[in-house]
């Protein structure tokens, strides 16, 4: 293990980080910034960016990956691993003592109506989260001046759709892979295939 | 073994959820169902919840499911099944395969997997809208429940003035809170 200073100090810092962001995902990225590359310029900036670029090319959630890529850089696998444990825990301990108050929440009527108008609220986040998303995308195919990926966006756009509508019993993560699969095949070669892929789903 | 379930399940959710906690949503809501877990409405509750409390969206969703089905080991354990995959992927990718992400494949991969991923989560949060406004179980066969069309419209304007007035969106508590008022006051 490295010196005790940096350890306390990533795991202050991440957890930290971890009580005081709501909303998850960028929020926290922003946070994140603002305390290892502005206060304690434990990474720069550029590096910031490429844990973003890495956070997003990987899976799970995007503050853990830049967690964990900060602790590395800074003090090899403890440190990751005290970085990664201190952005979780905060997380962990609310929500622990949240939901052994919520198990009969539901059942409370006036709660049960603030619940449909919830509903609408969380389908809104996540549409606009989504959109957000597509618009990042647009700006970067206008650059690249490829067409493809609206393709792929449409294509699960629609399976997921269908796959709600119809209730059927065909999981996401097929979805996933099989884009994934589609992908590899379309934009392997770096060229232009144009008459390949997403014409299938 | 609901332990080890629940492990296994989350390591699965954290594997494949591409695009952070929006991503993950659909995953972990056909995940939960399956086992059922949870019940259709009550996950979306969750997702309210989690959008409430600090911290990753995805890491408050398992730590949920994990104490309502397993106590405190199941709490543990489908946080650390969500976190792991992460965790290692960039230890290997920082570590040890610092070239791994720029390799061609790798990138192709990507290139296909991450607007579909947009694609999906549109899709789920308008699903999860326009399901609301249905009355009844199976969308295709139902009316259109007037109240979720009301709190939708007064929302979608509230969200608009407050972008006027204060230049920017409002933020999901503050959207989650309003919500939770209009639906008290019309349902």
């Amino acid at each position: 293990m490295k010196n005790k200073n940096i350890m306390l100090s990533l795991l202050l810092t991440f957890m930290k980080v971890g009580f005081f962001t709501f909303g998850g995902g960028y929020a926290m990225i922003a946070l994140i910034d603002s305390e290892c590359v502005e206060k304690k310029k434990w990474i720069t900036s550029d590096e910031m960016m490429d844990v973003t670029a890495v956070a997003e090319s990987t899976p799970g959630p995007i503050a853990i990956n830049a967690a964990t890529y900060v602790g590395y850089k800074q003090a090899g696998f403890w440190g990751s691993l005290i970085a990664t444990f201190g952005i979780v825990f905060p997380a962990f301990l609310i929500m622990y003592i949240v939901s052994m108050f919520l198990g009969h929440f539901m059942e409370i009527p006036l709660i049960a109506s603030a619940f449909k108008g919830i509903k609408v609220a969380v389908g809104i986040l996540i549409l606009s989260a989504g959109i957000k998303m597509l618009k990042r995308m647009w700006k970067k195919m206008k650059k690249q001046g490829k067409k493809l990926p609206l393709v792929f966006a449409v294509c699960g756009f629609a399976a997921m759709l269908i796959i709600d509508i119809f209730a059927l019993e065909f999981s996401p993560f097929y979805l996933i892979l099989i884009a994934g699969a589609l992908g590899f095949l379309s934009f392997r070669k770096g060229g232009v295939p144009k008459n390949q892929g997403g014409d299938t789903q | 073994m609901i332990y080890l379930e629940l492990f296994l399940a989350f390591l699965k959710i954290g594997s494949v959820a591409f695009g952070g906690a929006y991503g993950a949503i659909p995953l972990i809501q056909e995940v939960v169902l399956s086992h059922s877990w949870v019940d259709p409405e009550t996950f979306i509750y969750f997702i309210a919840v989690s959008e409430t409390t600090p911290g990753p969206i995805m890491v408050n969703l398992a730590t949920y499911v994990g104490h309502q089905q397993g106590g405190f080991l199941g709490a543990v354990l489908a946080t650390v099944g969500v976190v792991l995959p992460s965790f290692i992927i960039i230890l290997l990718v920082t570590a040890v395969f610092r070239g791994f992400l720029k390799n061609k494949n790798i990138q192709a991969i990507l290139k296909g997997l991450k607007p579909a991923i947009i694609g999906i989560i549109i899709a789920t949060g308008a699903f999860i809208i326009f399901d609301n406004m249905m009355s009844g179980a199976l969308v295709l066969h139902s009316a259109i429940d007037w109240h979720g069309a009301i709190i939708l419209g007064i929302l979608t304007l509230a969200i608009v003035l407050h972008r006027k007035i204060f230049k920017k969106s409002p933020s999901p508590i503050l959207l989650i809170v309003i919500s939770a008022c209009l639906g008290m006051a019309f349902c």
